[in-house]
């Protein structure tokens, strides 16, 4: 039982939302309404981290549900979060000139007079959130398009994804670009009106976090629920199977990876305000690889499990990189190991298997 | 050609990089019967099937369904849905999904994908599944995951998904390979039961006596090449073929 690929939860599948929605409404509380004195008091940093915490969950869920379920393993996720957060910094660079009236330092090494006219269609908080996905999906789509339809699998994938990822971070570092080269883009002052610098602002980007974290993982998990998400674990267990059965499996591989691509862009996109910068590291090919740890570690093809190990680890980086830089590495490596060595689904599924051992004993 | 040609192999030739894997192979099967193809390692067996099913390529000739439709320049789904179904060697089924929902993939087959989203089974489909699992014996375990059946209950299932979507032509490779004498037997009345006016029945297998207890007609490869064909009995007696296979 154990060797068998991994399972979605079965037991109230739509609870877990509940939690991240009862975060967001927690945020608010803790910040703006529990005394400073208590110990459920957030302070603007403890939200600030919970909301970026918050991202790269929803990012680990957008990579297990094309790894865990369909059995696509993408080293290059971190593109279409990058995509999203670039997008973003786009609109947050068109909001702080109208404000300011000053050119992003960048533009101004560079010589330029003007705002570039190609970044003012990202003036519009709407139109940009609709484009960072709408160009996250489409550059999963032809890179989709052309790798399923030539049934590129496997480790092969992977590779190329891996290199994907780092094309772009090398044309990203390119300050002929005109997008900042390596500095990134910075300098954002509000977003929709509301100033960056405002704990209000942060706080409630926080809590959009969380609700899109628990939106996307209702829909998600609805898709996996229903028949069509039968047909992405039967492209995992066997692909060639389900093709001699009458199915495209390369449109649905397609349709799961533009989904998961958008999922990603999405959380690029509420990232990059509370961090106030995006630069060519979020698409270095070493945190492309780091998501996929993420999903190992919570349990690959649960969902749930990946939005936990990213939650875990990303909370034991935050504070084992203060208090220790230099072990954070070793130990990261560690927990993999011990992880693959001891329980190859994860720790969810660890979990699981241990609640399963305790009921049929009592 | 008769009126009831079911495939007809015309001519067919297939190499990989110079390796002649078939050659000038002329083949007819019939709706209503069931035809063995015996042959030893490397016969060509299992790339006829792949040439069928539209997985490889023919390199000349070419294979027609119904006398009308060309196989050879079809994709696997399109193939698929003019009513042709295949087993594989290994046994090939869902192994996270319950058997119910391995049956369910096969009974929507060709659906559009968004409307699988929302959609449930229509009772015409459910009454399907519940006759194909009647028919494979699965009856009982439809709430089972697939990767914990046995062996042989995983065969019957691949043979039940195939029976979901109604093939008019139904491809077996090796069906009873790894199985104990009492699933081989099992396995034997499952084809019988298949057995229908408007289906032909194509079964690729090493086992003899198996071959001997379902087939009308057995054809015999040898090196890409149709050695002999003829009732198991003929076969068994023809001294070409006991020398390249039988006898051995």
């Amino acid at each position: 039982m154990s060797k068998l690929a991994p399972m979605l939860p079965r037991q109230r599948p739509y609870s877990f939302a509940l939690l991240f929605v009862a975060l967001a409404a927690y945020l608010p509380l803790a910040n703006f309404l529990i005394s400073a004195e208590s110990a459920f008091h957030l302070s603007l940093f403890g939200v600030n981290l919970i909301g970026q915490i918050v991202c790269f969950a929803m990012l680990a869920l957008a990579l297990d549900f094309v790894w865990g379920l369909v059995g696509i393993l993408s080293l290059g996720h971190g593109v279409f979060f990058g995509i999203g957060g670039y997008v973003m910094g786009f609109y947050l660079l068109n909001a702080a000139y109208s404000e300011t009236k000053v050119l992003p330092d960048f533009m101004l090494f560079m010589g330029w007079h003007d705002f570039p006219a190609a970044l003012r269609i990202f003036e519009h908080l709407p139109a940009a959130l609709g484009l960072g996905i709408a160009a996250a999906v489409a550059a999963a789509g032809v890179f989709g398009l052309t790798t399923f339809r030539a049934r590129i699998n496997g480790v092969y994938f992977s590779i190329i994804t891996q290199a994907l990822t780092y094309a772009l971070m090398l044309l990203l570092f390119n300050n002929d670009l005109g997008l900042g080269g390596n500095n990134g883009l910075t300098g954002f002052t509000s977003i929709a009106g509301y100033r960056l610098a405002e704990v209000s602002t942060q706080v409630w980007l926080a809590t959009a976090s969380c609700i899109a974290l628990a939106g996307a993982y209702l829909l998600l998990r609805a898709i996996a629920d229903s028949s069509l998400g039968h047909t992405l674990v039967a492209v995992r267990d066997d692909e060639a199977r389900l093709r001699f059965l009458g199915y495209r499996t390369d449109r649905i591989k397609l349709f799961t990876w533009c989904l998961s691509a958008a999922v990603a862009a999405v959380a690029g996109m509420l990232y990059v305000p509370q961090v106030g910068i995006i630069n060519p590291t979020i698409v270095s090919p070493v945190l492309s690889v780091e998501i996929a740890v993420w999903v190992a570690i919570g349990g690959r093809g649960t969902l749930i499990g990946a939005v936990l190990g990213a939650i875990l680890v990303n909370s034991l980086k935050f504070w084992l990189s203060a208090k220790a830089p230099s072990v954070w590495p070793f130990i990261l490596a560690g927990i993999t190991l011990l992880i693959t060595l001891f329980l190859s689904n994860g720790l969810w599924s660890g979990a699981t298997l241990l609640l399963r051992a305790r009921k049929t004993s009592s | 050609m008769k009126t009831n040609t079911a495939i007809y192999v015309n001519g067919l030739s297939v190499s990989f990089g110079g390796f002649a894997a078939i050659t000038n192979l002329t083949l007819e099967i019939r709706y209503g019967e069931t035809r063995a193809i015996i042959g030893p390692n490397g016969a060509g067996k299992t790339t006829l099937m792949d040439v069928i099913t539209g997985k490889t390529r023919p390199t000349q000739g070419e294979v027609f369904l119904d006398k009308s439709i060309d196989l050879s320049v079809l994709d696997e789904a399109t193939i698929v849905r003019q009513g042709i179904g295949r087993k594989f060697q290994k046994p090939s089924v869902f192994d996270a999904l319950l058997v119910q929902h391995n049956l369910e993939l096969a009974v929507r087959k060709g659906q559009a994908y968004a409307a699988m989203l929302g959609s449930r089974l229509s009772g015409e489909q459910r009454a399907r599944i519940d006759d194909v699992l009647e028919t494979i014996g699965l009856a009982d375990n439809r709430g089972r995951l697939a990767g914990t059946l046995s062996h042989g209950q995983k065969q019957w299932l691949e043979i039940g998904m195939l029976l979901a979507t109604n093939p008019r032509v139904l491809l077996l490779d090796e069906p009873v390979a790894g199985m104990t004498d009492q699933e081989t037997e099992r396995t034997a009345e499952l084809i019988d039961r298949l057995v229908a006016p408007e289906r032909a029945i194509v079964v690729v297998e090493h086992d003899m006596n198996f071959v001997g207890r379902i087939a009308d007609l057995v054809s015999v490869l040898h090196e890409g090449q149709l050695l002999g064909e003829g009732s198991m009995d003929k076969v068994r007696n023809d001294p070409r073929v006991i020398q390249v296979y039988l006898g051995r």
